[in-house]
C-alpha cells in the first residue's frame, strides 16, 4: 500500500511536468486530469473501479448541490432586492453562509410522519424525486468532452426519466393524507404532463437540424467550424457565438418555447401551481419537515438546473462562448477559458432571468395554466416544427423572411384566438 | 403587440432591483442594531411617568388619583397610594405598576391624566429573561425625568410644559385674587 501511494505521488508530478508544463489546452486540464487518473486507476483493481466511477458521479453531485444552496441565496437576495429590501445579510459576509444555516436548520428538525400516512409512500416520495433530478444531469456537456455520459439517445433519455418526477410528486400527495397535498399532486400531474408535450415539441427541432439526440453532437454544432479553425481571433470568437441556434429564428421561437415550458416543469413561478403556497398550503409538500423537505427543495432546484442546462445545450450553444485559441497552442480545439466557464455563466444567466420572472409575475390560475399549454404553446410549437422543417430545405436569402413571417403572423392569430370574447362584451348577470 | 405587459412589469421589477442599490429612497429598511436608532417623535409604545427636577420621588407629578387605572382599558395599570405615618393617604402612589405583556398602547391612560404625569414612551428594547417580573414594570422603573421626555417628544413634552406653566399662572392669580379679597373683607383697625 506505502509503495502504491509512493508510486501514485510520484506519478502525479511526472504528469504534472509533462502536461501542465505547456499548458497547450485550457479547456481540457479537467478531462486530462480525469484520464490520467482513470488509467492510474486501471491498476488498483476492484477500488480503482469503484473510484473511476465515483469520479464521474460524485463531481457532479457536488457541484450542482453547491449550485443549488448558491441559488438559494441568490434567489432570497433577488427578490429582497426587486422587492426594496436586503434580503438574508446576516450569516457571512453578505449573508453568504444562510443556505448552511438553513441547512443545519433543516436537518435539526423533527421529522414528522402523519399518523395515517401511508408510510412507505411518504417516505418513498423524497428519495425518488432524487433519481430523475440527478440522472438528467448526467446528459448535460459542460464542456468538451466533460460529459457523464455520452450517449447517443441522450435527449430522449432525459425527457423519459424527467417524467418520474410527476410520479413522485403524486406519490407524495397521495401518501401524506392531507387534502391540501392530495389537490397538489393532482395539480402537478395535469400541470406536468401537459407542459411535456410543447416542452418536447420545441426541442425535437434541434434534433431534426442536427440529426442527432446526442448533447455533445448538438453543442458541437452550434459552431461556425470553418470561422472557428480560421486563424484570426475575431473570427474563432464569433464563430463560436453566431453559430448557436437561438439566432434563427425557429431557434429564438424554440428557445422562448422551451424555457417557459421548463419553468412550468420545473415548478417554477408563475407556473408553480403544485406548491402554491397562498392556496393550498404548500401543496405535497404540506406534510414533509426536516430533511425530506430540504430533499424535495434539493430535487426541485437540481431537476430547474438540468433542464435549463438543456435549454442551453439545446439552443445557447452549451459550452460555446465568446472563445479564441490560445495563441500559443497548436492544438486546433485548444479554448483560452475553459467552456464550463461559459455553461454555468449561461445557467446562472437563465437562473437569473426565472428568479426576475418569480418577482414579477403572478400566479396563473390553474385553467389559464393549462389552456396556456394546450392552446399557446402547443400550436406554437408545432408551427415552429413546420417552420423549422421548411427552414432545413431552403436557401437562406428565403428561408429567414419566410420563417419570421410565419411565425410572427402564426404568433399573432394563436394570440387572437386566445382572447377570451368575454372581455369586451357588456356581460349580463342574472340572480338566482 | 401582445406579451408587452409582461416585459412592462419586468421593466419595473428590474428598476426595482437595480435601484435599491443607488436610491435610498427604494431601500427603507434600517438593519435594526447597528443601523442605529430611527425612532420617530410620533411613535409610541408603554406609558411612563414624568417626575420635574433630579428627585424622581419629590418631582413626581402622579397624585394617585387613579384616573388612569379606571380608564385602561385592557387594565393593565395597578396603582396603590401612599400613606404618611399615621395612615393618612397621601398624594402620590406607593405602587405604580405597569404589566407591560398586556399594555396595548392605546395612550388612552394619557388622555385621561389630568395632571401631564403619564406620557407614552419610544423605547421599544424591551425584552426581557423572565417573561412575568420582568415585564413588569414598577414606580422606579416607569418614573422618566422631564428632560427624556423633551428627547423624545419634544413637541408633546413643550406642550405639556407650557399648559402645567398657564396652570401654575393661574393658580397664583386665583390666590392672588383670593389673599386681596381676603384682606379686603378683614374688618380694618
Amino acid at each position: 500500500m506505502q509503495d502504491t501511494l509512493n508510486l501514485f505521488v510520484m506519478n502525479i508530478g511526472q504528469w504534472l511536468s509533462a502536461n501542465l508544463g505547456t499548458l497547450n489546452n485550457p479547456d481540457q486540464i479537467i478531462v486530462e486530469i480525469a484520464r490520467w487518473l482513470r488509467t492510474e486507476f486501471g491498476n488498483w483493481g476492484v477500488v480503482g473501479f469503484i473510484l473511476a466511477n465515483l469520479m464521474a458521479t460524485v463531481p457532479l453531485i457536488a457541484v450542482f448541490s453547491g449550485c443549488f444552496a448558491l441559488t438559494t441565496w441568490l434567489e432570497r437576495k433577488g427578490l429582497g432586492r426587486i422587492q426594496n429590501r436586503y434580503g438574508p445579510n446576516r450569516v457571512g459576509p453578505y449573508g453568504l453562509f444562510q443556505p448552511m444555516a438553513d441547512g443545519i436548520k433543516m436537518l435539526l428538525k423533527e421529522d414528522i410522519v402523519p399518523e395515517r400516512a401511508d408510510k412507505i409512500g411518504h417516505f418513498l416520495a423524497p428519495v425518488i424525486i432524487m433519481i430523475p433530478a440527478m440522472t438528467g444531469l448526467v446528459f448535460l456537456p459542460i464542456g468538451r468532452n466533460i460529459i457523464a455520459a455520452s450517449i447517443d439517445s441522450a435527449l430522449l433519455f432525459f425527457f423519459a426519466i424527467g417524467s418520474i418526477v410527476s410520479l413522485s410528486v403524486f406519490m407524495a400527495g397521495w401518501a401524506s393524507h392531507n387534502k391540501f397535498s392530495l389537490v397538489g399532486g393532482m395539480r402537478a400531474i395535469a400541470q406536468l404532463v401537459s407542459y411535456e408535450m410543447p416542452l418536447i415539441l420545441s426541442a425535437v427541432v434541434v434534433v431534426m437540424f442536427v440529426g442527432s439526440m446526442n448533447t455533445s453532437v448538438i453543442v458541437e454544432a452550434q459552431q461556425i467550424k470553418s470561422w472557428v479553425t480560421s486563424d484570426a481571433p475575431a473570427l474563432q470568437c464569433l464563430g463560436q457565438v453566431l453559430g448557436w441556434h437561438v439566432f434563427q429564428p425557429w431557434g429564438l421561437m424554440g428557445f422562448l418555447l422551451l424555457f417557459v415550458s421548463a419553468l412550468a416543469e420545473a415548478n417554477r413561478s408563475p407556473f408553480d401551481l403544485p406548491e402554491a403556497d397562498s392556496e393550498i398550503i404548500a401543496g405535497h409538500l404540506t406534510e414533509y419537515s426536516g430533511f425530506k423537505y430540504a430533499l424535495f427543495f434539493l430535487a426541485e432546484y437540481v431537476n430547474t438546473f438540468a433542464i435549463i442546462g438543456i435549454c442551453t445545450t439545446l439552443f445557447l450553444g452549451g459550452w460555446n462562448g465568446p472563445n479564441i485559441r490560445p495563441p500559443w497552442s497548436d492544438d486546433p480545439q485548444a479554448l483560452l477559458i475553459p467552456g464550463f466557464v461559459w455553461f454555468f455563466l449561461k445557467i446562472f444567466v437563465l437562473m437569473g432571468i426565472m428568479i426576475w420572472i418569480r418577482g414579477t409575475l403572478p400566479r396563473l390560475r390553474i385553467d389559464q395554466l393549462m389552456g396556456f399549454a394546450w392552446k399557446f404553446l402547443l400550436p406554437l410549437a408545432i408551427i415552429n416544427l413546420l417552420v423549422a422543417g421548411c427552414f432545413y430545405h431552403m436557401e437562406w436569402y428565403f428561408g429567414w423572411p419566410f420563417s419570421i413571417l410565419i411565425l410572427c403572423k402564426s404568433y399573432a392569430i394563436v394570440v387572437r384566438l386566445n382572447k377570451s370574447k368575454l372581455v369586451n362584451s357588456n356581460r349580463t348577470y342574472t340572480y338566482a | 403587440m401582445n406579451g408587452q405587459g409582461i416585459l412592462k412589469g419586468m421593466l419595473v421589477t428590474a428598476k426595482n432591483f437595480f435601484g435599491s442599490y443607488v436610491s435610498r429612497e427604494r431601500l427603507t429598511t434600517v438593519s435594526y442594531p447597528e443601523g442605529g436608532n430611527t425612532i420617530k417623535e410620533q411613535s409610541r409604545n408603554i406609558p411612563f411617568l414624568v417626575f420635574d427636577g433630579e428627585d424622581p420621588v419629590a418631582g413626581m407629578r402622579c397624585t394617585a388619583c387613579q384616573k388612569c387605572e379606571k380608564a385602561c382599558p385592557p387594565q393593565c395599570i395597578f396603582i396603590e397610594k401612599d400613606k404618611d405615618e399615621r395612615g393618612k393617604a397621601l398624594q402620590r402612589p406607593k405602587v405604580f405598576d405597569i404589566d407591560a405583556s398586556v399594555c396595548m398602547g392605546c395612550q388612552i391612560c394619557v388622555e385621561v391624566c389630568p395632571f401631564e404625569s403619564i406620557w407614552m414612551d419610544s423605547n421599544f428594547e424591551l425584552s426581557t429573561f423572565n417573561r412575568f417580573e420582568g415585564l413588569q414594570f414598577n414606580r422606579e422603573k416607569l418614573l422618566k425625568s422631564n428632560t427624556y421626555f423633551h428627547k423624545i417628544h419634544p413637541q408633546q413634552a413643550q406642550a405639556s410644559d407650557d399648559r402645567l406653566a398657564e396652570k401654575e399662572r393661574k393658580r397664583l392669580e386665583r390666590e392672588a385674587a383670593r389673599r386681596a379679597e381676603k384682606s379686603a373683607s378683614e374688618p380694618q383697625v
